[in-house]
């Protein structure tokens, strides 16, 4: 299927020429300075989102290599490869890696590119902000990760549990750079969560409203909104625990009427959310390929809708399942046990329908739906030892040991990484304009897939058998050995199938065919440009008369009148997407870079000095003013009327 | 509209007529803004219910030694905000009928009131207190509060006191007043959050 809105313009010679000639314009106006300075200045949704993921990945591979050697050190028992300071330091690192700088990050980076194109429109809704939270994201990253190569790196753990965390029991740095981190990550997540809010509710294309909306759109949306109201609980809690270590507050020092178990709420009920955070973006992916792939639009789109909802309310009722050891009163528990186990009920709701989608439609296999049914597999495998969890039984005896690893590994990389992975090879015809390898593709899932259950599935059993979590070491003969040995042997093979699919991307941007519009056969707008789309995204805004527009035959007209010459977009209503205003967006500008660079200045020093709040506070007044400061653009001016 | 493309109208949805320039819940900048009073509205509840949970560790609070908090600054301060509620919503007004003189008289307004509301803020951290932020779980929860709290005053204010320069050196554009009154509807979000902050941090203790 091509483009629907040029198939449209087409056949009038003449009409071919001005869209040519506003192609020409819209380039003009919406192109970034080109090498270095436009990798700091962009303001375009897709190169922002494209280095996102590209960092994203890099900081996975550094957090694989991490879980590489823990894999290594435990392959055999009393095993000296790494001591136990360094093993804390690597656990740590390997669990705030992957959720606060890949995990959260590449999701967003997935909404950021794809949202502007599934909706209809040319860019976010602050292009500015999004460069800034992009910088501030590798930022944190590169802080975090040079103090580890210094042997200053967390050690507490990615939940950073008080009193451990504490200025009694963690003095020097490494708990601070934790800190920081999270400072560093809540500021970008944040950043993109409104973006993403702002541009769902306000950039549809006109005919968009919210029931047409593509299910990875509401995803996307969902997702945003669990951001905004979770992150501030993790922002306050790493601010008290940083103001514990540097000013002498007594939050969670309990001598001083402090409370240790105040920790665990505030980190739990952003922890938890967290969870769903990272998992209905994956949801998002999965309807997207298994609509793609069967054939027809999704089974029950207003209950997967209402179901992502669902999920995102209960997503907040659950934090304290992960408290069920600390002695709670037992009616509160068991409040909270009865809503763990209610949110399998939309969880469930949404596989049925993915199950319906396939058995009604026409299946397709190719490689992205491989990696989509893998994750079905994996993530009933997760939700069902999640429900278990959420006994409170069942969890006082597991607590802590190797059963809650595989769990959480089963949801993480079953429930995210898999349709993440599947997202990868189905989008990056769009990203790159090349088709990757169907039969690399297949491979990689088939050893991935393999790999990663010979890793995880043994630690349900390790679990079971009493191995404590986030200890460097066990004893021979104590029945752990071979679980352990086998799970070692099988992250080889999941390195392997991971090492396969990066040979798949690296042979796409190389070497693979040119993809056209809509390889696919997709039926959302983002296939309805060219592969890779023009900084602006679409000539002609669409319209839309229906969810699967890329499906429908029936001739739809497009938005003319927006400006050519400058950032001009179409704003449109929250509920119905009918047109309400033009609206100029900014263009590619240093400042954001620069104040990024003022607030890294200021969280950095801050790991010192209280006062590098004050220094981070003053530099970025200077940048912002700089950032938010008129340029007189004339067409703007207060003397013209308005046209 | 020179630049705007003639191609196709009679197929086409023809948008150049709509407004370029809108005020409230029509502008992305005032949902912009909506998101960062979710974003610090959520966290400064956060640090309520912080404040709350803490209250359980205490016999007395506030804490044995540790006088009641003295009401004078802080019910000034909760008189000065409302107060200057006034100046900002006739910015919010002439902001809309693009008054420039107006604007910057009410943003000018406006700044003072900032100013006098940090003044009284700085009185409270000095003495009205009775305590520091090192002194106890409770010094530390009610020093958080008002500087969280604070913060949201300055920034504000440097933001109306950024507005004002632009508007009075110029060039100005019409985007200054959307600005301008979606300013106003942030401060008006910091005297709401102020309320409550006021009634956990001053009343609370005498009722708790």
């Amino acid at each position: 299927m091509s483009a629907p809105a040029r198939r449209r313009l087409a056949p009038d010679p003449a009409e071919a020429a001005r869209e040519a000639l506003d192609r020409a314009a819209l380039e003009r106006a919406w192109s970034n300075p080109a090498g270095f300075v436009g990798w700091l200045t962009s303001a375009n949704h897709k190169s922002v989102a494209i280095r996102m993921i590209v960092t994203a990945f890099g900081f996975f591979a550094l957090g694989s290599a991490l879980a590489a050697v823990m894999r290594l050190q435990l392959a055999r028992p009393e095993n000296h490869l790494v001591g136990p300071d360094l093993y804390n330091q690597i656990f740590t690192m390997h669990g705030s890696t992957m959720m606060f700088l890949f995990a959260v990050p590449v999701m967003e980076a997935f909404g950021i590119y794809l949202v502007p194109l599934m909706i209809g429109t040319r860019n976010v809704a602050f292009p500015r902000m999004n460069n800034f939270g992009y910088w501030i994201y590798l930022a944190g990253g590169l802080m975090v990760w040079t103090a580890f190569v210094l042997n200053i790196g967390p050690d507490a753990g990615w939940f950073a549990y008080v009193p451990l965390s504490g200025p009694a029991y963690s003095p020097g740095k490494r708990v601070d750079l934790w800190a920081q981190l999270i400072t560093f990550t809540e500021i970008a997540a944040l950043v993109a969560a409104v973006e993403i809010v702002v541009t769902t509710l306000k950039m549809r294309c006109p005919g968009m409203s919210l029931n047409r909306m593509p299910l990875f759109v509401w995803a996307m949306l969902v997702t945003a909104f669990m951001v905004i109201f979770a992150m501030p609980a993790i922002m306050v809690a790493s601010t008290m625990l940083a103001m514990d270590r540097m000013v002498d507050t007594h939050f969670f020092n309990p001598a001083e009427g402090g409370d240790a178990l105040l920790w665990q709420h505030l980190f739990w009920f952003f922890g938890h959310p967290e969870v769903y955070i990272i998992f209905i973006p994956a949801t998002g992916f999965v309807s997207t390929l298994v609509s793609t792939f069967s054939r027809r639009r999704i089974f029950g789109y207003p209950a997967m809708v209402l179901a992502l909802i669902a999920t995102g309310f209960l997503g907040f009722s659950l934090w304290v399942h992960h408290m069920f050891a600390t002695g709670l009163p037992l009616l509160g528990e068991s409040f909270f046990t009865a809503a763990s186990m209610m949110i399998a009920i939309p969880s469930g709701i949404q596989v049925f329908c993915w199950l319906a989608t396939l058995r009604s439609g026409r299946v397709v296999l190719r490689a992205p739906l491989l990696f989509a049914l893998g994750f079905i597999a994996l993530f009933v495998l997760g939700g069902l030892t999640g429900i278990m969890l959420a006994a409170l039984p069942l969890d006082l005896q597991v607590h802590d040991t190797y059963f809650v690893v595989a769990h959480f590994h089963y949801v993480l990389i079953g429930g995210a990484l898999f349709p993440l992975l599947g997202a990868v090879l189905f989008w990056l015809p769009k990203l790159t304009g090349r088709m990757p390898s169907e039969r690399l593709g297949r491979w990689s899932f088939a050893v991935t897939f393999i790999g990663f259950n010979l890793t995880f599935f043994p630690m349900h059993l390790l679990g079971l058998g009493g191995m404590p979590r986030r200890v460097y070491t066990y004893g021979p003969g104590v029945g752990l050995t071979t679980g352990n040995v086998v799970a070692s042997a099988g992250a080889a093979v999941l390195a392997l199938g991971l090492l396969l699919f990066f040979a798949n991307v690296a042979w796409t941007l190389r070497r693979g065919a040119p993809a056209g519009d809509d390889p696919w056969g997709a039926e959302t707008l983002e296939w309805a440009t060219t592969s890779p789309p023009p900084a602006y995204n679409f000539a002609y805004l669409p319209t839309v008369d229906g969810s699967a527009p890329l499906w429908s035959t029936r001739e739809r007209p497009v938005v003319t009148g927006l400006r050519t010459d400058v950032r001009e977009v179409l704003i449109t209503d929250g509920i119905d997407a009918t047109p309400d205003h033009r609206h100029r967006l900014d263009g590619a500008s240093i400042w954001p870079f620069l104040t990024a660079v003022a607030a890294t200045i200021g969280i950095v020093t801050a790991l010192f000095t209280p006062w590098g709040v004050t220094i981070g506070a003053l530099l970025g007044l200077i940048t912002l003013t700089g950032w938010f400061w008129p340029r007189g653009a004339p067409e703007h001016a207060i003397a013209e009327e308005q046209p | 509209m020179s630049a705007t493309s003639p191609v196709a109208r009679a197929r086409a949805l023809d948008v150049s007529a709509l407004p370029t320039i809108v005020y409230g819940p029509r502008a992305p900048l005032w949902w912009g803004v909506l998101g960062l009073v979710a974003i610090e509205g959520t966290a400064l509840a956060m640090v309520g219910v912080a404040y709350l949970y803490l209250r359980q560790n205490f016999v007395a609070w506030p804490p044995e030694g540790t006088p009641l908090p003295r009401l004078g600054a802080a019910t000034a301060e909760l008189i000065v905000l409302l107060a200057s509620v006034l100046p900002m919503a006739a910015v919010d007004r002439f902001a809309r009928a693009e008054r420039h003189r107006l604007v910057v008289l009410g943003l000018t307004i406006g700044i003072v009131f900032g100013l006098a509301s940090m003044a009284l803020r700085a009185l409270q951290f000095a003495g009205a207190l009775g305590c520091r932020w090192d002194s106890h779980a409770y010094g530390s929860v009610v020093w958080t509060l008002l500087g969280m709290h604070a913060a949201h005053v300055i920034t504000s204010t440097i933001e109306n006191a950024l507005l004002l320069a632009v508007l009075l050196i110029g060039p100005v554009e019409r985007k200054d007043f959307v600005d301008a009154h979606i300013n106003a509807f942030y401060w008006y979000v910091i005297v709401g959050l102020w309320v409550p902050t006021y009634v956990l941090v001053y009343l609370a203790p005498r009722w708790l």
